[in-house]
């Protein structure tokens, strides 16, 4: 791999809270190798405002391999920046080139208050798991893992609708906010598998109606949550998820769910 | 003084039924009045927070990070041990708990990793009920692959992601205990200080990392849950906020830090790239079951790799090791890359790393393809075509995330990989019960030591993680709480609470304003720099002494030049480091002292003073085989020692050969 460096600008949004209003702030990064991540151009960023006596940028970050979810930002009006099925940690210096103007937002959702620069709240989406994204099993009732055969298919399946990890980019990529696909990617897992088969009903409703309250706007079958989601999670879940919607609205419970599956 | 680990009489495998058999309870009416602090909510932490929610307990959890969901366990790929013996190929709980305990070279204390190893099975049980996508079989079984060398096939996964996936099942059991009301979440919040009343752990100060103001928790006990020290040396594949604070803080209240110089250096990490390097990401380990390890015969070697024949690869560890080969324990692997770097026969533009190469792989596995499909005479780029079908579906998404970091494609050219500090085996002294020497305080999960000894093999610390959260804890700390259950709850207006928020607040005071010229991060990378030269893959007296003045050293350089931007009360992320980092500097010292005092080579210690007239390791048990439990004093670190007994596994030099 060719090795180079460049000079850039950058635009990125500050504020200082929740309670301010926001601006964006032009600065000039140096020397910056292709090698690095985008993250790690923030580091260089901020050691230089740092020396300077300036306040650094605040955003969030933690694992640095794509895993964790927490890094999100906005980089030239794409939630994690150019590539595809990408977070932002993993994105890398070498899609750039000398002379280029990056814009760099956090999050935009009234959902997602800003809680300082680019770091924004995504506790909405904690409460939505809270409504009812787990199998309500206590430690010590489960009986032997393998007296429930799960069929390949429906298991890989709900790997796949699980790989989610709760970054909210698409929410940030949605023109309604809508948080649809991550609420479809629990709901999905879960229906696949017969473990979570009993709360199939209630749980779905809660977790849609909870969304609503949070203040997350409806589906309209744009699809930029699948495009821009880091791992790739198919909003084949979202129609999942309405059909269980649909199902629970209809049906008396979860006996008459499941007879028609 | 000799430390008691209260190991419960009997035969080694009915301890722990011994044990819950006679451990005291306490009753539901009383659980409702008792608070419990659990620091941390990675696989340990959630999991015991959830279960002590279920059971009805008041918890309290804490977090730095934005949401429980995003805890480190989160980035743990490979899988996850149990005794189930589903494959029919001969596990057990014995063999389980045996080759953790030699794995662990005979530095673990035996009764735990027994427990360990026979809650395993229940672990797999609980996940699959929470809806945890593991692998499965057409038939709908569980499917299990081996790992890190056993001979059994007893690891669970799902793909690569298996610490992901567990740990969302035990993030959604919190969060249903949150919609409960029997745990509070505090998220972003970061515990800074224990309160200690009466000699007992009875809350704890935590930054509120939103607002920056400190609040006090009250807790009948506390459990910390906060993880490991791998962060001391900067560059680990642990998280940017992954931190010792927690526990560090703990110790210097009175709870006894054992083993410090054990870490773990994981041998398949993507290597450094340049000054800037903030982490390290690992490629996992089951890498190596399929890919070959080798560096050029050549120290001038100026071909491409793909160019250099056979006759001029050194495939050093299935030279060094035959029976094992590339799937030598990870200490071992770990020290023979570094010994052929730095004997100058290292690849890439640093020479700091050795070559992971698919291609035997690809064609192996080609051939068996075009056979199974009935194609006669394939040429080689059939064989090439159908060879990356098959190692594309075992290691995709491993491949995928090396491409994105090095803009290297690895099915074309062989990956480069270095060693990298991982996992941290020391941890707090705990009991059997995971009860430190504070009464009150438990630790769970990585942040304790108990169970790995010297070395952590695969597959194993997601397996730890959960048996203390899930199925030890909840009983153990019954058994301390039963006794506790008239004291009321302690106001936090109570003097012990405001004597350790005004340390707190003293400290951060005196770090705002040192106001010096360096950022956090120059001293976190200089400390990095020592530890990895001077107490990393190989120690020896003379480095480790130097390392305890050039630490004393940069300690001092860092509280008379620090530079902390920003505000106290606020959101001041160069402050939450500023706090994590200075005191790394001190847990480096005892690391380093711990390390000099172990003159013996065990699991990931390394001391060049012993080792066998074939560089390998040498354990030296009549003087060592003990567990160091270093104490704080005003005066100085002191070290205590538990003595570790084996009755039933007598130890044995490690061979690999």
């Amino acid at each position: 791999m060719e090795h180079y460096t460049m000079n850039l600008t950058l635009k990125v949004w500050r504020q200082k809270n929740s309670e301010t209003v926001g601006h964006f702030e032009t600065f000039e990064v140096k020397d910056i190798s292709s090698e690095m991540s985008f993250l790690e151009m923030f580091d260089v960023l901020n050691e230089q405002l740092i020396s300077e006596g300036k306040d650094p940028i605040a955003f969030d970050h933690d694992c640095r391999e794509g895993i964790c979810g927490a890094c999100s930002m906005y980089v030239d009006g794409r939630a994690h920046g150019p590539w595809e099925k990408n977070t932002v940690c993993q994105l890398h210096m070498r899609a750039y080139h000398d002379g280029d103007t990056i814009v760099v937002e956090p999050w935009r959702s009234a959902a997602f208050p800003v809680i300082k620069d680019l770091m924004v709240d995504r506790r909405a989406f904690d409460r939505i798991i809270e409504a009812g994204g787990f199998v309500s099993v206590n430690t010590g009732n489960a009986p032997d893992a393998n007296s429930i055969p799960v069929s390949k298919v429906a298991a890989d399946e709900a790997f796949d609708a699980a790989a989610c990890i709760g970054c909210g980019a698409c929410v940030a990529a949605c023109p309604n906010g809508s948080a649809a696909l991550f609420i479809g990617a629990k709901v999905s897992q879960l229906a696949f598998l017969p473990q979570g088969d009993a709360e199939r009903a209630s749980r779905v409703k809660n977790m849609v109606d909870q969304a609503a309250k949070e203040g997350f706007g409806n589906c309209g079958n744009i699809y930029n949550c699948e495009a821009e989601c880091p791992k790739g999670i198919s909003v084949g879940n979202i129609a999942k998820m309405k059909r269980e919607y649909m199902r629970a609205s209809v049906s008396s419970g979860p006996a008459g769910i499941r007879s028609e599956s | 003084m000799v430390l008691d680990p209260k190991i419960p009489a009997g035969e080694l495998k009915d301890k722990w039924q011994n044990y819950k058999d006679h451990c005291k309870l306490v009753s539901p009416a009383n659980k409702r009045n008792i608070d419990i602090i659990v620091v941390g909510t990675g696989l340990a932490g959630a999991s015991a927070a959830a279960t002590l929610g279920e059971l009805g307990y008041n918890v309290k959890a804490f977090c730095f990070q934005d949401s429980p969901r995003r805890a480190h366990s989160i980035a743990a790929q490979g899988g996850i041990n149990a005794a189930k013996n589903y494959q029919n190929d001969g596990d057990s709980t014995f063999r389980l708990y045996y080759e953790t305990l030699k794995g662990g070279d005979y530095r673990s204390r035996e009764a735990n990793t027994y427990r360990l190893a026979e809650v395993s099975g229940n672990i797999i049980d609980q996940a699959t009920a929470q809806g945890v996508p593991f692998a499965r079989e057409y038939g709908g079984t569980l499917a299990n692959r081996s790992f890190g060398g056993t001979q059994v096939s007893r690891t669970f996964y799902a793909r690569g992601q298996t610490g992901q996936q567990l740990l969302l099942g035990a993030y959604g059991a919190l969060q249903r205990q949150v919609a409960t009301g029997k745990v509070t979440m505090y998220a972003r919040h970061e515990m800074l200080e224990l309160v200690v009343i009466d000699g007992k752990a009875r809350g704890i100060i935590a930054r509120n990392l939103v607002t920056g103001k400190l609040e006090r928790y009250f807790g009948h006990a506390v459990v910390l849950a906060s993880g490991g020290y791998g962060n001391v040396f900067f560059l680990s594949t642990n998280a940017m906020g992954s931190n010792a604070t927690a526990s560090w803080k703990s110790h210097k209240k009175g709870a006894y830090f054992a083993n410090p110089c054990y870490t773990q250096i994981h041998p398949t990490c993507i290597p450094v790239s340049g000054d800037y390097q903030s982490k390290l990401t690992l490629m996992s380990e089951s890498l190596r079951n399929d890919g070959r390890i080798w560096v050029p015969k050549n120290k001038d070697e100026k071909r491409k790799p793909g160019d250099i024949p056979a006759e001029d690869r050194d495939y050093y560890l299935e030279r060094r090791y035959p029976a094992f080969g590339n799937l030598v324990p990870r200490d071992v692997a770990s020290r023979a890359a570094k010994e052929r770097c730095d004997a100058g026969y290292g690849v890439g533009s640093s020479k700091m790393a050795v070559y992971l190469d698919f291609a035997d792989a690809i064609h192996r596995y080609g051939k068996m393809e075009v056979h199974k499909h009935g194609i006669e005479n394939a040429d080689a780029a059939t064989i090439r075509e159908y060879g990356m079908k098959v190692v594309s579906d075992k290691y995709g998404n491993l491949f995928e995330m090396y491409e994105k970091i090095t803009g290297e494609n690895p099915y074309e050219v062989p990956m480069r990989i270095y060693p990298a500090v991982h996992y941290t085996m020391g941890g707090l002294w705990v009991d059997y019960e995971l009860h430190t020497t504070v009464p009150g305080l438990f630790a769970i999960g990585e942040c304790n030591f108990s169970d790995h000894g010297a070395n952590r093999l695969g597959a194993s610390a997601l397996m730890q993680g959960l048996a203390d959260g899930y199925f030890i804890l909840p009983y153990t700390i019954g058994n301390y709480l039963s006794g506790d259950i008239r004291t009321p709850r302690i106001p936090t207006d109570h003097p012990a609470f405001e004597a350790a928020e005004k340390e707190v607040a003293d400290r951060i005071n005196k770090l705002m304003n040192v106001k010096g010229t360096k950022s956090v991060d120059h001293f976190h990378r200089e400390l990095g720099k020592i530890m990895w030269n001077k107490c990393g893959m190989a120690r020896n007296e003379k480095g480790l002494t130097e390392a305890i003045t050039e630490i004393q050293q940069l300690r001092e350089e860092f509280w008379k030049d620090v530079r902390v931007p920003g505000e106290i009360n606020s959101m001041n992320p160069e402050l939450d480091k500023a706090h994590r980092v200075a005191d790394f500097m001190e847990l480096a010292e005892l690391m380093c002292r711990d390390a000099l005092q172990r003159r013996e080579s065990c699991g990931g210690h390394f001391r060049e003073e012993s080792q066998t007239p074939e560089g390998e390791a040498l354990r030296i048990d009549d003087e060592f085989s003990f567990v160091s439990a270093w104490q704080y004093t005003p005066e100085g670190e002191v070290m205590n020692k538990e003595p570790l007994i084996f009755e039933v596994s007598k130890p044995s030099q490690r061979s690999y050969k």
